[in-house]
């Protein structure tokens, strides 16, 4: 399939009193037209900071895209000056972002907010662009289009505006859909509802995706691809499959492990010790060889390269090597693994 | 709304009436009386002016006989001026006060906002800097000292403007400049720090995320956010600017009622002090009344719930 976005060797740092934070650190990765690459890490692993980098909204300064290539389109989004980035922000790329309750306007209907991009991009007249609007609300699932449209934020619940940051995302038919962690400031019941939504919402624009979560539930609900990122590099990457069922990288085991699931309530949940190394000064070698009970020498004096486990899959971690010792992943980790297989095939099941 | 408004001026009139009732009871503790100044009227004499105009009563008999001619709009009598009607004193003095207040405020607030719009969008620049620093020099050299450099050098050296009184609006131009000062100062300090803040906001990554240019991501998402704490601070500074500025009014010789008001005090001219007073507590609650609407104007999670 054609490849829309190709980032190549991306490095972004934030100049700050106490030096430069490393906060993406050659990360590679691409998505193809139409696909969902689900982003997966923890918090500070440099999910958002890559994604806002795509785009050109990291504030600068401090921040700043220290090398590195975006290719989208073939276009080369790094080096595009602001003016230029205007054109495509909201109309080939557009974003949703975490917290509907403050990335709203709130001095601002909302109708207006979603016909901004519909006016600038494609110089749609103000009654046009009402129509479009209107059209919009009732894609999302926002009911009374007319009425609504004229309100402010504040007539909303949290649901209901993430519904309408998700229109504003949607107004220009972006190629790219950026969604930042999409559910995560919205309760479980409305988290369902937002992402059945979106998933509906890319099979009739089939634009491509990316999500950004630390939900791994989510993950498998709405992903293609999964690249995990760990200390602003990726350290996997491959089709949901080859992450749920064959996962190769010791931080993907843990991030696996400590999915809390229904059947696991008389167990102990699995959790990565220690802390994230600090991005001011990275570690040398493998970054979570430090939290690694798998760790071997090499780790702390090499970084790993990207290992193929098959076509679509890859890690970074010294185990793939020919000569590493073969190691299984933890039980509780395996245990999950298969509840894993369980629920998304029931949930499979579901859908249909 | 209507019905809020409609509350509000109740509130209004039982504010007024508390305020006057409170000054009027405050002003009989000041020492001294009317004539205190006058020492060539021998004791009978002044017995008997004290006795025409009613000071002679109990206080309290005072009392109702001023707050009954001021429900009917009768502010009394000067003391010091030939017996002039407090009402038209105060109407001859407020119209140059007024007109001065308004110039520097309006004056202020546009440029003091556009100040800070510059320092925010250019925030730790040169541009931020220069405007900070002029910032605060405006809100810490007093208002005179601007007037004098401003009658010195334009008045007297270059001769572009006249120095002082009150014939023309071109007699309006210094001390209004000079008055603008302080307002600008506090509306760019205010816009600043607001317009930081808000440019931080989620809401203009999203606005930033669509597309809209810097223009459009200040002007038409920032700044409407930002305005609320401006328009509460420089409301009441408006107030205090028409009311009547003593040193400015002095050093232009501007016929305020700033200047009358000061000498009222020292001559106990009671009626003159009670007018002003009244005066100045109206037209603060007025614009707090204007200010809470003006909230709802700028702000929709403020909006008053109409047809309640």
């Amino acid at each position: 399939m054609e490849k829309l976005l190709d980032v190549k060797n991306l490095h972004v740092s934030f100049d700050t009193y106490g030096g430069e934070v490393k906060a993406v650190r050659g990360v590679n990765f691409d998505v193809k037209k139409g696909e969902t690459l689900a982003i997966v890490g923890e918090s500070g692993s440099g999910k958002s900071v890559t994604t806002k980098a795509l785009m050109q909204l990291i504030p600068k300064p401090p921040g700043r895209i220290k090398e590195g290539e975006i290719l989208f389109e073939g276009r080369d989004l790094a080096k595009m000056s602001e003016k230029q980035m205007q054109k495509i922000r909201g109309k080939e790329i557009s974003m949703i972002f975490q917290d509907p309750m403050t990335s709203l306007n709130p001095t601002m209907k909302v109708g207006n907010q979603i016909m901004e991009g519909l006016i600038k991009h494609q110089k749609m007249s103000k009654p046009q662009a009402r129509k479009r609007v209107e059209e919009l609300l009732e894609l999302v699932g926002i009911p009374d289009a007319e009425n609504r449209m004229k309100q402010y934020p504040h007539q909303f619940s949290g649901g209901m505006r993430q519904r309408v940051v998700v229109a504003i995302a949607l107004a220009c038919n972006p190629k790219l859909l950026i969604a930042d962690e999409p559910t995560t400031a919205l309760d479980v019941t409305i988290q369902a509802q937002i992402l059945e939504l979106m998933k509906d919402i890319q099979k009739k624009t089939d634009s491509a995706t990316i999500f950004i979560t630390h939900d791994l539930g989510v993950v498998a609900n709405v992903a293609d691809r999964v690249a995990v990122m760990y200390a602003g590099k990726i350290v996997e990457v491959g089709t949901v499959d080859d992450i749920f069922y064959n996962p190769q990288h010791p931080y993907t085991w843990g991030l696996l492990g400590s999915m809390p699931s229904l059947d696991s309530a008389d167990e102990e949940l699995f959790a990565i010790p220690g802390t994230p190394p600090d991005l001011l000064d990275p570690p040398k070698g493998d970054a979570f060889a430090a939290r690694n009970k798998y760790a071997m020498k090499i780790d702390f004096e090499q970084e790993p390269p990207m290992f193929k486990v098959s076509d679509t899959h890859y890690a970074a971690t010294w185990l793939l090597h020919e000569h590493a010792p073969k190691i299984e992943p933890p039980e509780a980790v395996k245990k999950r693994m298969e509840g894993m297989a369980n629920s998304s095939s029931s949930s499979e099941g579901e859908r249909v | 709304m209507t019905r809020y408004i409609i509350q509000r001026l109740i509130y209004m009139v039982i504010t007024m009436f508390l305020i006057a009732t409170l000054t009027f009871f405050l002003m009989k503790f000041l020492p001294g009386t009317p004539l205190s100044a006058a020492d060539k009227l021998s004791d009978e004499q002044q017995a008997v002016v004290l006795e025409k105009y009613g000071l002679n009563d109990p206080v309290p008999v005072q009392y109702f006989n001023y707050m009954v001619n001021l429900a009917q709009g009768d502010l009394g009598i000067s003391f010091q001026f030939d017996n002039r009607e407090v009402t038209t004193i105060i109407m001859e003095r407020i119209g140059p006060s007024v007109q001065l207040g308004f110039q520097a405020m309006i004056i202020g607030t546009i440029i003091g906002m556009l100040l800070g719009l510059v320092s925010a969008i250019y925030h730790n620049g040169i541009m931020d800097y220069t405007s900070t620093f002029l910032a605060v020099l405006g809100q810490s050299i007093p208002s005179f000292v601007f007037a004098g450099l401003l009658q010195f050098y334009i008045g007297v050296k270059f001769g572009w403007l006249p120095v002082a009184l009150w014939e023309g609006w071109e007699y309006t131009i210094l001390p209004t400049i000079s008055l603008a000062i302080f307002p600008i100062a506090i509306a760019a300090r205010f816009m600043r720090t607001e317009m930081l803040e808000v440019m931080g906001s989620d809401y203009i990554v999203t606005a930033r995320a669509k597309g809209v240019n810097k223009v459009g991501v200040v002007f038409k998402h920032g700044l409407r956010n930002a305005l609320i704490p401006l328009i509460t601070v420089l409301g009441p500074l408006a107030v205090g600017l028409m009311t009547g500025t003593l040193v400015i009014e002095n050093i232009f010789a501007v016929p305020g009622i700033g200047e009358q008001f000061v000498k009222a005090i020292n001559m106990n001219d009671f009626p003159i002090i009670m007018g002003t007073t009244l005066l100045i507590a109206f037209l603060f609650i007025f614009i707090i009344l204007v200010i809470d609407l003006l909230y709802g104007v700028i702000d929709p999670r403020i909006r008053l719930a109409e047809g309640e």
